[in-house]
């Protein structure tokens, strides 16, 4: 018998404890300490790169369907939501007055500010972002469900790949010339006047779930048919795994993590252009999890926040007048790091509560393995 | 005769949708030529001209990708390079058409087998994948470096003066310029002599064998590490000029003018079927022409849109290219 445990998504309070701790430190420590590009360049934007990482890891690392697509699927999550806070941003509105406590000297050493302001916030506004993000995130699920059932039934391998290429290269040139439909997105020269709302709070909680999510659909046997499906196509048919089935699924679960990131992105910078969708940075997150070690979370984790870091930070570290080298010194780096390490940074070893269940020594005994272990009954 | 109209018939009576759309598309073509003739004309003229460039490139693709099966992402980057050092041949030292070619050949083969020594060959037995982002990263690294103010700096130069003294003709209303004769001229002699190269000498023989299975090509005294290289050469050699061609043809450089024409050309071959050397000409040919009717009949901006979608519908048909069953020697 089981004692029932507090669990949400299956994890134990220690974990969202955890959680809390790091978002707390992140949020009143780290942050007020930073400027204000090195916070949205070193900490916001790589936590959104994540999301889209850890869906383009799904769908290649674990799955094993080559995709270049997930550009085109973050660009869609983006215009989507930015076109509706773009209509409706400047109406909705409700603000909720929270406390100010004053910090006393002591505190302040810590936590750097002089008043510290808690649920002071717009609920409209953050209910129409979260409103916006699922929405950029469904349809780009939706136009993924279309699309990858048509194209995975047909193509795989490299073939998918370059078919998903098209794809991402589709969605810009539609986009380029999008504003003879929708006149917000101004077409090429770039949609300006999205309510600037991605906050820490948003980048971080859409992070964790979006890793929770993943591991616990990763350790159930749905995760171990899709990843069987990566392994061997047919010895999965022959176990009577429905192949197509998962192959869609991990696509439009990988699409709705890159709308979702997307979204985030849109109201990151408040400003978006079809030339950052273009099909060049679409390898960018097809880097970052071969750099972290395909079919890992942790390394896609870690990759993200090393290579937004140093990518974005050596516009900082390099001297005056040579910012340029920094694409230079990028990818003479990739090149070493593939030659003297192809299978990433992490390779297989994942870290902490994402590492791969331990089975009890005597599966055939009622009585449970030890009970801190706790991810045996994981979803 | 005989078989190909059957297959023809059971290909129908499998799929009339498609066939219908197909001849639909066709019947609508023929009324927009017989609008206007000349019109039509000079669109076939522009790509044909189009798809010879493309056709150079695309060859560099399937073969490197019929022997190492790798997606050779720094291939449009060695086209640039190709254009910028004819370039340089003829407006800073003012070499002739032929001599410029020829360098920009030779630098483009070097160039290849340097990026091939150092990023691919090491990695021939890691997966498939370290080999592709190591593509990518001297893609972006030729791209980027080039772009260094002291290499060729960022802007766009214009190719002035050009090799050629550039006249045009009257040809029945359709403009013909000499450009477009030297382009399928020059093309018309790469593909044979590449076509000469790989089915008539032992070079060649050794290529298909590669390609082929490599352990057993091995097994029978190829050299197989010399020959990837030769084709990464030869590959590139076929870049430099298509390079050289495309900036005669349309005069502006920049480092960052390999990206398009590279995935267009990548597309071509996937289109033909990757590894098949007919399939690459015939693929670049359709991208050419496709690529110019639609810009001049439907829209000049969604014309990427267009190409795309017919890669991917094309795919979803044949999955292996309009080619790549029937060739079955890939080299």
């Amino acid at each position: 018998m089981q004692k029932p445990r507090f669990r949400i998504l299956g994890q134990s309070w220690r974990f969202w404890a955890m959680v809390l701790l790091v978002f707390l430190v992140a949020q009143w420590i780290v942050m007020p300490r930073m400027s204000d590009f090195r916070k949205t360049a070193w900490i916001m934007f790589p936590c959104i790169m994540a999301i889209l990482c850890l869906g383009l890891n799904l769908i290649f690392g674990f799955n094993g369907q080559f995709s270049l697509g997930q550009w085109g699927f973050y660009a869609i999550g983006a215009y989507a939501s930015a076109i509706i806070t773009y209509r409706f941003g400047a109406r909705v509105s409700l603000p909720v007055e929270g406390i100010t406590l004053q910090l006393p000297d002591l505190i302040q050493k810590i936590i750097p500010v002089a008043e510290m302001e808690l649920f002071h916030f717009d609920a409209g506004k953050a209910g129409l972002l979260l409103l916006a993000t699922l929405a950029g995130g469904l349809l780009a699920a939706l136009i993924s469900a279309g699309f990858g059932y048509v194209v995975l039934l047909r193509l795989g391998s490299d073939y998918f790949g370059i078919a998903t290429l098209g794809f991402t290269i589709i969605v810009q040139n539609l986009l380029n010339n999008s504003d003879k439909v929708i006149p917000e997105t101004k077409g090429a020269r770039g949609m300006i006047g999205i309510p600037p709302l991605t906050s820490f709070f948003w980048v971080f909680i859409f992070l964790i779930l979006a890793i929770v999510v993943l591991r616990n659909l990763l350790h159930s046997s749905t995760g171990r048919a899709i990843v069987s499906v990566r392994e061997d196509e047919v010895a999965a048919q022959a176990m009577g795994i429905d192949v197509l089935k998962y192959k869609v699924l991990s696509f439009v679960l990988g699409s709705f993590f890159a709308g979702i990131a997307g979204a985030l992105y849109a109201h990151l910078y408040a400003f978006l252009s079809p030339q950052y969708f273009g099909s060049e940075k679409s390898f960018d997150p097809l880097i970052i999890i071969v750099l972290g070690g395909l079919g890992n979370m942790s390394g896609t984790v870690i990759a993200t926040f090393v290579w937004a870091i140093t990518l974005e930070g050596m516009r900082i570290w390099l001297p005056m007048g040579f910012e340029a080298y920094r694409f230079v010194i990028y990818p003479i780096a990739l090149v070493l790091l593939m030659l003297f390490r192809p299978q990433g940074i992490m390779g297989r070893v994942e870290l902490g509560f994402l590492r791969a269940t331990k089975w009890p020594r005597r599966a055939g005994t009622a009585v449970p393995a030890a009970p801190d272990v706790g991810t045996e009954t994981a979803a | 005769m005989q078989k190909l109209l059957n297959r023809i018939a059971v290909s129908v009576r499998k799929s009339p949708v498609i066939w219908a759309i197909g001849v639909l598309l066709l019947a609508w073509l023929a009324g927009r030529a017989r609008q206007n003739p000349v019109l039509f004309a000079q669109f076939l003229v522009d790509g044909i001209r189009l798809g010879f460039v493309y056709a150079l490139v695309a060859l560099g693709y399937t073969m490197v990708y019929g022997i190492v099966r790798l997606i050779n992402f720094a291939h449009g980057d060695v086209f640039m390079i190709g254009a910028f050092a004819a370039f340089f041949a003829t407006t800073r030292y003012h070499w002739s058409f032929v001599p410029a070619m020829v360098l920009a050949m030779v630098v483009c083969a070097f160039l290849s087998v340097v990026i091939e020594r150092i990023a691919y060959k090491p990695l021939r037995d890691a997966p498939r994948i370290s080999a592709l982002i190591t593509a990518v990263g001297m893609s972006f690294f030729l791209e980027y470096f080039t772009a260094l103010n002291f290499v060729f700096t960022p802007n766009f130069i214009v190719f002035a003066p050009q090799p050629l003294q550039f006249k045009s003709w009257n040809v029945l209303g359709v403009t013909v310029s000499n450009i477009m004769f030297v382009i399928i001229a020059v093309g018309t002699i790469c593909l044979v002599a590449l076509y000469y190269l790989v089915y008539r000498t032992k070079l060649g023989k050794a290529m298909r064998a590669v390609a082929w299975d490599k352990p057993t090509a091995r097994l029978m005294g190829i050299d197989v590490d010399l020959v990837i290289t030769f084709t990464f050469a030869l590959g590139a050699a076929l870049a430099g000029v298509g390079g050289m061609l495309y900036v005669v043809a349309y005069p502006q450089i920049r480092t960052f003018l390999g990206v398009m024409p590279g995935l267009k050309s990548f597309i071509a071959a996937v289109f033909g079927g990757i590894g098949s050397i007919p399939g690459a000409f015939i693929g670049a040919l359709t991208i050419g022409m496709v690529e110019t009717l639609a810009a001049g009949y439907l829209s000049s901006t969604l014309r990427d849109t267009i190409v795309f979608s017919i890669l991917i519908i094309v795919l979803l048909l044949r999955p292996t290219g309009l080619f790549g069953e029937a060739a079955k020697e890939k080299a």
